[in-house]
């Protein structure tokens, strides 16, 4: 047995060893990804096709899920949505991730303080920003509005209007870019002294290194962020969910929040499925568009990797 | 490059320091100074200023609640609402599931399958290794959205709904992103070393087992802490695939307070409430993130920088 696997993989003893063992240790990925990976995106791409409500056997309509969100007006709003989400709040979360670890990364006493309040947000559950903030910006009783008032100024709806609500997201989103800013932070503390020295002696100022320097060096962890945040953006669904479901008036009803709702509140899973692939779809050709953007911006250094 | 990478902070940390000094000297150093500490002072407080008015808040009675100005701070301090909110809802079991029933059994899971693949992913050498670890690199781009609905349908004909099985069973078939981030850590330790082991007739499993996850430990960390903290956050998952209030998580019964509370019009006003089981769900992760923020920074950048 063995002999002949030697002979069909043309691998040595040693070789054949090492090809098994290898295969056994990746084995729990390869059966996960195909039972919870390919085997549900086929049925997912398979139920697209079909009229599917759990209770019955799903029933083939053809294309007609697809063709039927094209006129869909609904559906253009979430799309309308989930584009100014995703245009917004990807830039500004990148760059206000990128504008907090530079601050951090200047010569400050009690960095480290500094440091963990601008992270800890990151890593609070979604339930407990939204109550919070909910709170706090609450027309009546939140803190915000209350001194407002007590100031003799008008109180702001920042959850209650459409036209608030969004901005309102967007701030609470830029204060939880922990994650990103501590990527950049690392990425800052790796740029070369020397160079930056050099450029002092050349007689460059503080705003010429930032620029001409600091931000080329960094700009393959701009470019790994900011594709980070535009797929999150288009996936966004636990603080527009819990923040206001949707409201008011389906400003902040997000594609992903759409699909839920059609998936399990509505039991509209040919519906969801092809939903899902149209979202897919986007993140594909956004993912590309900002690769192919990157060879005019993205500084790759040629000496190291 | 876990170490390397927080020698390199120290050292950034002790060059910083001086040309503190040097920097701060003369007037002209000065204002830049100033201006500099004023935005971070600034910016900390407004990042700070949810926190503490859910803490503060979680002191009050109605009487601090709906006044105008608004109470900075609580007088008297009710602290008998962080016990008279845990009994709202039966929150010990709903922190029961998602302690034991689901982030304890997940990360458990997930730690063991991830390091297991991780292994065969950077420390033995075989034919369509790289090939696979790239496809596997290419299903995190994937949307979540496009395994839900089967996903639920699967786990329903399984009859796996009102579980936590849904969330926990898949851990154990590793985690592509816990699998990157070992695999990284995987490929720094030197081979001599399984070498001297395989030379002394150790196989894999044991070279595995007794070398290479004890000295993983580090990044053994960071895949706990993260798993941890992701079901500990986790809403959607529990949402979806648990539908009886004895199954819920805190985050779903925090939420369910949240809606009666509005369903009733503010009429019953549960902020002081709310904001207590806030406040105790976050201690946690304030205390995970105190004793282990090293880990959790290292971690992050781990992952970021490598992608």
């Amino acid at each position: 047995m063995t002999r002949w696997l030697m002979k069909v993989t043309r691998l040595s003893g040693q070789e054949l060893k090492n090809q098994i063992a290898g295969m056994l240790f990746v084995l729990p990925w390869v059966l996960g990804f195909l039972l919870w990976t390919v085997f549900p995106m086929g049925s997912s791409l398979y139920y697209s096709f079909t009229h599917y409500d759990l209770l019955r056997p799903p029933r083939f309509i053809g294309i007609t899920n697809y063709t039927n969100l094209i006129t869909d007006t609904d559906f253009h709003l979430v799309i309308k949505n989930t584009l100014w989400w995703v245009l917004f709040s990807a830039p500004l979360g990148v760059i206000s991730a990128f504008l907090l670890a530079a601050l951090l990364n200047t010569n400050i006493v009690g960095r480290s303080v500094f440091r963990a309040i601008f992270f800890f947000p990151s890593i609070v559950p979604a339930i407990v920003i939204t109550t919070v903030f909910l709170f706090l910006l609450n027309i009546q009783y939140g803190a915000i509005n209350s001194t407002l008032k007590a100031l003799g100024f008008r109180a702001i709806p920042f959850v209650s209007s459409p036209n608030w609500v969004k901005p309102t997201l967007l701030v609470i989103h830029m204060w939880a870019q922990g994650g990103a800013m501590i990527i950049f932070l690392a990425t800052l503390q790796d740029v070369p002294r020397e160079m930056l020295e050099a450029a002092t002696v050349d007689g460059a100022n503080v705003w010429d290194k930032f620029w001409y320097i600091t931000i080329p060096m960094c700009t393959p962890v701009i470019l790994f962020n900011t594709i980070m945040a535009f797929i999150g953006g288009f996936q966004n669904f636990d603080l527009p969910w819990l923040l206001t479901q949707g409201g008011p008036n389906r400003a902040t009803e997000f594609i992903s929040l759409f699909l839920y709702r059609n998936a399990f509140l509505y039991l509209r899973m040919g519906k969801a499925s092809a939903l899902a692939w149209g979202l897919c779809l986007i993140i594909v050709i956004f993912t590309i568009v900002i690769f192919r953007s990157s060879a005019r911006w993205v500084y790759y250094r040629s000496s190291d990797n | 490059m876990g170490t390397t990478l927080m020698r390199g902070a120290v050292s950034a940390d002790r060059v910083f320091e001086k040309s503190w000094y040097r920097s701060t000297r003369g007037i002209r150093g000065l204002l830049p100074e100033l201006i500099k500490y004023c935005t971070l002072v600034f910016l900390a407080l407004t990042f700070l200023l949810p926190f503490y008015w859910m803490v503060s808040s979680a002191f009050k009675d109605d009487s601090q609640i709906y006044v105008v100005p608004p109470v900075w701070v609580p007088n008297p301090p009710h602290w008998n609402n962080f016990w008279d909110a845990w009994q709202v809802k039966d929150f010990n079991r709903m922190a029961y599931n998602t302690v034991i029933r689901y982030a304890v059994p997940a990360t458990l899971g997930t730690m063991l399958s991830s390091s297991l693949v991780a292994y065969g992913f950077s420390r033995i050498k075989w034919r369509g290794r790289d090939m696979l670890f790239a496809v596997m690199l290419a299903t995190m781009m994937i949307p979540f959205q496009v395994r839900l609905v089967p996903l639920f349908v699967i786990f329903k004909e399984l009859g796996w709904i009102n579980s936590y099985k849904p969330m926990v069973v898949p851990a154990f078939f590793g985690n592509p992103f816990f699998i990157f981030m070992l695999r990284q850590f995987f490929r720094t330790i030197p081979t001599e070393i399984s070498d001297a082991a395989k030379m002394d007739g150790a196989g894999e499993l044991n070279i595995f087992f007794r070398i290479i996850l004890p000295l993983s430990k580090p990044a053994l960390m960071v895949v706990a802490l993260f798993s941890l903290l992701g079901c500990w956050n986790d809403y959607l998952g529990p949402l979806i695939y648990t539908n009886k209030e004895p199954d819920w998580t805190l985050a779903l019964g925090i939420n369910a307070m949240r809606s009666a509370m509005y369903e009733t019009g503010f009429k019953i006003m549960l902020y002081p409430y709310l904001m207590a089981v806030s406040t105790i769900v976050t201690v946690p992760i304030l205390i995970a993130f105190f004793i282990a923020q090293r880990t959790f920074i290292e971690g992050i950048s781990l992952t970021g920088l490598k992608g």
